[in-house]
C-alpha cells in the first residue's frame, strides 16, 4: 500500500477506573476500505469507536486520521475533521425532540450546508436512499419500529456525505430479513459515497456482507486482523469460538462474575 | 484511624464534587457568553420555563400572600401595630417569600424535568450523536436553558410578587377589615425600589442554579432508566439547597451594611 491510512491507531489504551477497556489498540484502515471489528459485548468495540470520533479521550497512543494525529489539532481544526464523519449509534440515538425530516439533515442544518426550508426536499431524498418514503418525515422518532430507526439513523450518519462513517451495531435487535436490508444498504451507500469504514458487529451474517477485513477484539487488544476471506482459517482458537459461537473455548465467558 | 479515614474521603469527595460543578458551571458560563446562540432553542425554554410555570408560582404566590397578611395581622394586634401589616407584607414578599417560594416551586418543575430529558439524551447517547453532528452539547443544550431560566425566573417573581400582595389585599380588605385605599397606599409608602430589585436579583440567580443543576446532573447521568432517576432527584435537592444558600449570600450583599 503507498501513502498514509484513512485511519491509524498506534497503541491506543482507555481505562476506566481501574477498568482496562483497551490495553494498546493497533490497527490501519485504508482510504475506501471496510474493516469490520468483532468481538464480545462488552469488550470495548464502542469505546474504540467513540476514542477515534474523541466522544471519548484515549489516554495513551495516537489517533491520525489522513496522518493528522487528532491530539495535535486545534479545536478548529479538529471540528473540521469530525464534520467529515459519519456515525451510526448502537441504539440509533435519533433526537426524541425532532421530526425524522430534522433527524436526518441535523448535521447539514449545523454545518450551514443546506437552508432550513430545503432541509425537508433534502431529508426526503436521504430518506428515500435508505428505502423510506416520505410519509415517515414528520414522524416522531418514538413512533417507528426499531428497524425504521436505524435506517433512519443509516441516513442521518450519510446526509453529509462523508467520507469516513462508523456502524455501531447496524443488525443488533433487527430480525434476520430486516438485518439483511440494512446490510445490503450500508455496502450500497457506502460505495456511492466512496467512504472508508469501520463497522462493529458480532452478527457474523454482517461480516461476510460488508467486511474487507476483519478484526477481532478480545482483552482490550486486537488479537487478530485479516481479510475477510481467511477468516474460516484463521488458526486462531479465539477467532474460530467466535464465528462459530461455541461455548466451550480459550475464551471465558465471565458468567459469574456478570 | 479508619474513622479519619472516613472522615478524609468525604471531604476529598466533597471537594472533587465541588471542582467538577466549578468547571461544569464555568464551561457552560463561557457558551452563554459567546455566540452563536441557538435563538429557536432560547424561546422555546422560555416558555417552557416562565409560562409554564405560571400556574404554580401563582397559586403558591396568592395563598402565600393571604396567609401571611393573616399571620402578620395576628402577631402585630398583640402589640397593637396592625396598621403596619400591608407594609410588612409587602417587603417579606418581595424580598424574601417571592423568589425563595418561586424559586423552589419551580426547581421542583424545571430542574426535574431538564435533569430527566438531558439524561435520557445522554443515557440514548444522543448527546455523544449531537457532538458527531457538527453541534457542541453545551452551546445546543445547555446555554439556552441556563440563558432562559436566568431571564425568566425574575419575570416570574415579578408576576408572582403582584399576585402574592393582591393575595394580601383581598384578604385584608376583605376579611380584617382593612380599608382599600389605605393598604395600598401603605404598602406602596413601605416598599422601596431596592425591596424589589433584590428580589429580583435573587430570582435571577436563582434561575441560574435551577437550570445549572438540571444540566449538570441530566449531562452526568449514567447507567440507564435508573440513573436518570437518581439525576432527577439530586437535580432538585441541589437546586433547592442552592437557593436557599445563595438566598442568604445575596441577602446579606444587598443588606448587610
Ligand atoms: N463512559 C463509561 N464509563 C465507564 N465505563 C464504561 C463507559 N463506557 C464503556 N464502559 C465500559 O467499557 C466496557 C466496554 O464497553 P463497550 O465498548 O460499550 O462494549 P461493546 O464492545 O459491547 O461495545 C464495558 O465494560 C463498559 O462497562
Ligand atoms: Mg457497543
Amino acid at each position: 500500500m503507498t501513502g498514509v491510512a484513512k485511519i491509524s491507531l498506534k497503541g491506543v489504551k482507555k481505562s476506566f477506573g481501574k477498568k482496562v477497556v483497551l490495553d494498546g489498540v493497533d490497527l490501519e484502515v485504508q482510504k475506501g476500505e471496510s474493516v469490520v471489528v468483532i468481538g464480545g459485548s462488552g469488550s470495548g468495540k464502542s469505546v474504540l469507536i467513540k476514542c477515534i470520533l474523541g466522544i471519548l479521550k484515549a489516554d495513551e497512543g495516537s489517533i491520525a486520521v489522513d496522518g493528522q494525529d487528532m491530539a495535535a489539532l486545534s479545536r478548529r481544526q479538529r471540528q473540521e475533521v469530525l464534520s467529515r464523519f459519519g456515525m451510526l449509534f448502537q441504539g440509533a440515538a435519533l433526537f426524541d425532540s425532532l421530526p425524522v425530516w430534522e433527524n436526518v439533515t441535523f448535521g447539514l442544518l449545523a454545518q450551514k450546508r443546506i437552508r432550513r426550508r430545503d432541509a425537508r426536499d433534502k431529508a426526503m431524498e436521504v430518506l428515500q436512499r435508505v428505502g423510506l418514503g416520505s410519509d415517515v418525515a414528520d414522524l416522531n422518532p418514538a413512533e417507528l419500529s426499531g428497524g425504521m430507526q436505524k435506517r433512519v439513523g443509516l441516513a442521518r450518519a450519510i446526509a453529509a456525505s462523508p467520507d469516513i462513517i462508523f456502524f455501531d451495531e447496524p443488525t443488533t435487535g433487527l430480525d434476520p430479513i430486516m438485518a439483511d436490508v440494512i446490510n445490503h444498504l450500508i455496502v450500497e451507500r457506502v460505495k456511492d459515497l466512496g467512504a472508508t469504514t469501520i463497522t462493529i458487529t458480532h452478527d457474523m451474517a454482517s461480516v461476510r456482507k460488508i467486511a474487507d477485513r476483519v478484526a477481532m477484539l478480545y482483552k482490550g487488544r486486537l488479537i487478530w486482523v485479516g481479510v475477510k476471506d481467511k477468516i474460516d482459517r484463521s488458526g486462531n482458537p479465539y477467532v474460530d469460538q467466535f464465528i462459530h459461537g461455541r461455548a466451550e473455548g480459550p475464551i471465558r465467558m465471565e458468567v459469574l462474575k456478570a | 484511624m479508619n474513622f479519619l479515614g472516613m472522615i478524609g474521603r468525604v471531604v476529598l469527595d466533597f471537594l472533587a464534587g465541588a471542582g467538577r460543578l466549578g468547571l461544569f458551571a464555568f464551561h457552560a458560563l463561557s457558551h452563554c457568553l459567546r455566540p452563536p446562540y441557538y435563538f429557536r432553542h432560547i424561546a422555546s425554554q422560555a416558555v417552557n420555563i416562565g409560562y409554564y410555570s405560571l400556574p404554580v408560582v401563582g397559586l403558591t404566590a396568592v395563598f402565600t400572600g393571604a396567609v401571611l397578611a393573616l399571620q402578620i395581622y395576628e402577631g402585630s394586634s398583640r402589640f397593637n401595630a396592625e396598621s403596619a401589616v400591608a407594609g410588612i407584607v409587602v417587603i417579606g414578599f418581595v424580598r424574601e417569600l417571592g423568589p425563595v417560594l418561586g424559586g423552589l416551586m419551580v426547581a421542583g418543575r424545571v430542574s426535574a424535568a431538564m435533569a430527566a430529558e438531558i439524561g435520557t439524551m445522554r443515557v440514548t447517547e444522543q448527546i455523544d450523536a449531537l457532538s458527531t453532528l457538527s453541534t457542541d452539547p453545551f452551546k445546543f443544550l445547555i446555554a439556552p436553558r441556563l440563558i432562559a431560566a436566568t431571564l425568566m425566573m425574575p419575570c416570574l417573581v415579578l408576576i408572582a410578587d403582584i399576585i402574592g400582595v393582591s393575595g394580601s389585599f383581598v384578604l385584608s380588605t376583605n376579611k380584617l377589615g382593612f380599608n382599600p385605599g389605605s393598604y395600598l397606599k401603605t404598602t406602596f409608602d413601605y416598599l422601596e425600589f431596592d425591596d424589589v430589585i433584590s428580589g429580583l436579583v435573587k430570582a435571577g440567580v436563582f434561575g441560574f442554579f435551577i437550570a445549572l443543576m438540571g444540566c449538570y446532573h441530566g449531562y452526568n447521568s449514567k447507567g440507564g432508566a435508573q440513573g436518570v432517576g437518581v439525576a432527577t432527584t439530586n437535580a432538585v435537592v441541589s437546586a433547592s439547597i442552592l437557593i436557599l444558600f445563595s438566598n442568604y449570600i445575596v441577602t446579606e450583599l444587598f443588606f448587610s451594611q
